[in-house]
């Protein structure tokens, strides 16, 4: 059943995509917010599928590449649907969306099948460290769209050639605001998310910290995030310099989630 | 009698030549004053604007009136006028009737077709009006620039351009800073277009307005005007710091801002960005600082580029607005030699002689039986009312031809007989 859901979840995204980007192309008020809508509606639904998973399963289903990459899209159509609330940044679902609907179509080519789950996850700790992980990497993806529109309308009107999305993006300001924003969100929940960790891994493995792989890309993510996070407060980094970063940041983030897990085998390799 | 108009303008004089003409207000009329005293000038008018100081006058024929104007200037700056002699520019007749009407239509503008130059153009006809310095050929010649102004206006559409460049300006300063009512804008120099875009920017509430000029009193008067704040120039590149926008307009030789000058202030700033609008030709603002990062410099070009996509329809507007003008010139000439004694003369004859002849036929075919004797009676009685009609008015126009007021008298007369067909705006304007 929350197969259905989750099925239901993607094609509603798809339409929330399509229509978020019919928006970004005709700038038809129709299309914005049938595509927030649209997306709002997928969210519900996406939701019913996890609570669903999460009754039929007996345990929080974020455990394995599926259910990851799942509550990841889950999490990014969350995290905008709360921050164009206060950031009314039309165009934003154009360039979140996508982002959430490819997560949720790889989802999709993972196994789904419950099973039962491995003995070192089951803990009180499994839901704070995923949810804290998640949410986080969520508004890091929210950086990072900002970043890239933030590039993309610095680039215009520092070249001076003002193309079609001149019009289309936010102010600079914004940008860089909203980029700010998501790494002050993100940060002290990706730092949150590592602790719980690491107090469950001395539970659960004995050991505070073991370089596991996962581990390892983690920290490095942390400290890209950090730097950023150090040179915006303290020398004043902003717009250019702060999308890159947050464009590296997210990478090196994707790849910690995904490369991590299909690459390398480590403590956190649950496939 | 001939037209000269003598003066400089950012076309053909440096800043620091063109800033010694600022007048105030109080004193033009001194200076109007001397104007009219001049020996062998009949009108005149002085412009004066931040981008120009020209004089208008009306001269009597050879009696170096151009040198006279040249002399006035040179007194207004307080320099010889051998050290002005390179930055003016002279025009006799058809060149200067040619350069108001491209002046008042805006087509000599820094910015051309910035809406301001025709209120100054008004302004400064005012005046010569009030200490009674302007005449026929003066009051005929203005407003004609005016109408011709007009036609341009609505006819074209560089008026609509001019104001899309500052329009642009504040949309492009959005996109850059956000909201801007916590912004702090800085002028450089206190021009027209500068004045139009900082009201524009006013307008969106910005927090604070820095004004720096060369002139101090013009910063000042500006200043007060808009409720901001004048600061010498030499304050600028500290104050760089509070300022979000800067607007350059003072057509220094050299650049103002340079780009050394910011790395200091970016350190301070905390790398919010500034937004650099350079509208001054040529350019104050170092257009290499476009290069470092959060600043963005736009040049007057590159702010019409971002307006007109089409480059081409831009200098097919301008042309058509040079061919308005060139019109303009055209039937003022025409009028200017109406003025003529002669030709009026010939052209009064004329107008009763078909009166005459048409009033001759008309009755003839009434007397269908008179004689050729009686016609041409006839002809000859209603010859001589015409003569006797005619007697006075033409000899009091011969007369008077050598006289100051001759050109009034013709000019009544051509109206009163209604000589010229065409003068379709002389009851409006």
């Amino acid at each position: 059943m929350n197969i259905i859901f989750f099925q239901a979840a993607l094609v509603v995204y798809l339409f929330g995509t399509a229509f978020s980007l019919a928006y970004l192309i005709s700038l038809r008020k129709f299309f914005s917010l049938a595509g927030k809508y649209t997306l709002f509606g997928g969210f519900i639904v996406h939701s019913c599928a996890l609570v669903w998973r999460y009754a039929e399963a007996g345990y929080t289903p974020i455990t394995n590449l599926h259910e990851s990459l799942s509550f990841f899209s889950w999490s990014i159509v969350g995290v905008y649907l709360v921050l164009q609330l206060k950031y009314r940044v039309e165009v934003l679902a154009a360039f979140v969306s996508p982002l959430a609907v490819v997560l949720i179509i790889l989802a999709s080519l993972f196994p789904k099948e419950i099973l039962p789950l491995a003995p070192v996850l089951q803990s009180f700790w499994l839901p704070i460290h995923v949810v804290l992980a998640f949410v986080g990497n969520a508004m890091f993806a929210l950086a990072f769209a900002a970043g890239v529109m933030y590039l993309i309308q610095e680039r215009q009107i520092k070249s001076k050639k003002i193309g079609p999305f001149y019009h289309r993006l936010p102010a600079l300001k914004v940008l860089d605001d909203l980029n700010y924003r998501c790494l002050t969100l993100g940060f002290p929940l990706l730092t949150l998310g590592i602790i719980s960790g690491s107090v469950w891994a001395e539970s659960a493995w004995g050991s505070y910290w073991s370089w596991d792989p996962k581990e390892t890309w983690s920290l490095i993510t942390w400290f890209l995030y950090a730097a950023l996070l150090h040179g915006r407060l303290t020398v004043g980094w902003r717009g250019r310099r702060a999308a890159i970063f947050a464009l590296l940041g997210f990478g090196i983030l994707v790849f910690t989630f995904l490369g991590v897990n299909l690459l390398l085998t480590g403590l956190h390799s649950y496939n | 009698m001939e037209i000269i108009l003598t003066g400089m303008s950012h076309k053909t004089a440096p800043v620091e030549i063109r800033e010694k003409f600022s007048l105030p207000k109080e004193t033009l009329g001194e200076f109007l004053k001397q104007l009219a005293e001049l020996p062998g000038v009949q009108e005149g008018m002085i412009l004066s604007t931040c981008n120009r100081v020209e004089i208008l006058a009306v001269v009597e024929e050879e009696k170096n009136g151009a040198g006279k104007l040249m002399d006035l200037l040179a007194g207004i700056a307080g320099l010889e006028s051998k050290e002005l002699a390179p930055y003016l520019s002279m025009r006799e007749n058809e060149e200067a009737v040619k350069h108001l009407f491209r002046v008042t239509a805006s087509l000599d503008s820094l910015v051309i077709g910035e809406p301001q130059i025709l209120g100054q153009v008004k302004e400064a006809y005012r005046q010569a009006v009030a200490n009674k310095v302007s005449g026929i050929i003066l009051n005929k010649l203005l407003h004609r620039s005016f109408f011709v102004a007009k036609r341009i206006r609505s006819e074209t559409k560089i008026a609509t351009q001019a104001v899309s460049v500052s329009f642009a300006a504040v949309e492009l300063a959005k996109k850059i800073l956000g909201p801007l009512n916590d912004k702090g804008v800085m002028l450089i120099g206190a021009g027209e277009m500068a004045e139009l875009a900082a009201r524009h920017l006013l307008s969106q509430g910005v927090k604070e307005i820095l004004i720096a000029n060369r002139t101090p009193s013009r910063a000042a008067e500006l200043a007060q005007e808009m409720g901001g704040q004048a600061i010498p120039f030499a304050d600028i590149p500290g104050k760089l710091k509070e300022a979000d926008i800067v607007l350059s307009s003072t057509g220094s030789a050299n650049y103002i801002i340079r780009k050394e000058q910011l790395a200091g202030v970016m350190r301070a700033r905390k790398n919010r960005p500034i937004f650099f609008i350079d509208i001054a030709v040529p350019r104050d603002v170092d257009p290499a600082i476009n290069e470092i990062e959060n600043i963005y410099v736009y040049d007057i070009d590159d702010l019409q580029g971002v307006v007109e996509t089409n480059k081409e329809e831009r200098k097919k507007e301008i042309q058509r607005a040079e061919e308005i003008v060139q019109q303009g010139v055209e039937n003022f000439r025409r009028w200017l030699s109406s003025l003529e004694v002669v030709p009026t003369i010939l052209s009064l004859r004329h107008r009763l002689d078909k009166i005459r002849q048409g009033e001759l036929e008309k009755t003839f075919s009434f007397l269908k039986n008179a004689t050729a004797e009686e016609r041409r009676v006839l002809n000859l009685m209603t010859q001589a009312i015409i003569n006797k009609i005619l007697h006075h008015p033409i000899s009091l126009l011969k007369h008077q031809e050598k006289r100051e007021q001759g050109k009034l008298y013709v000019d009544m007369i051509r109206k009163i007989f209604h000589l010229d067909e065409e003068d379709e705006e002389e009851f409006t304007a």
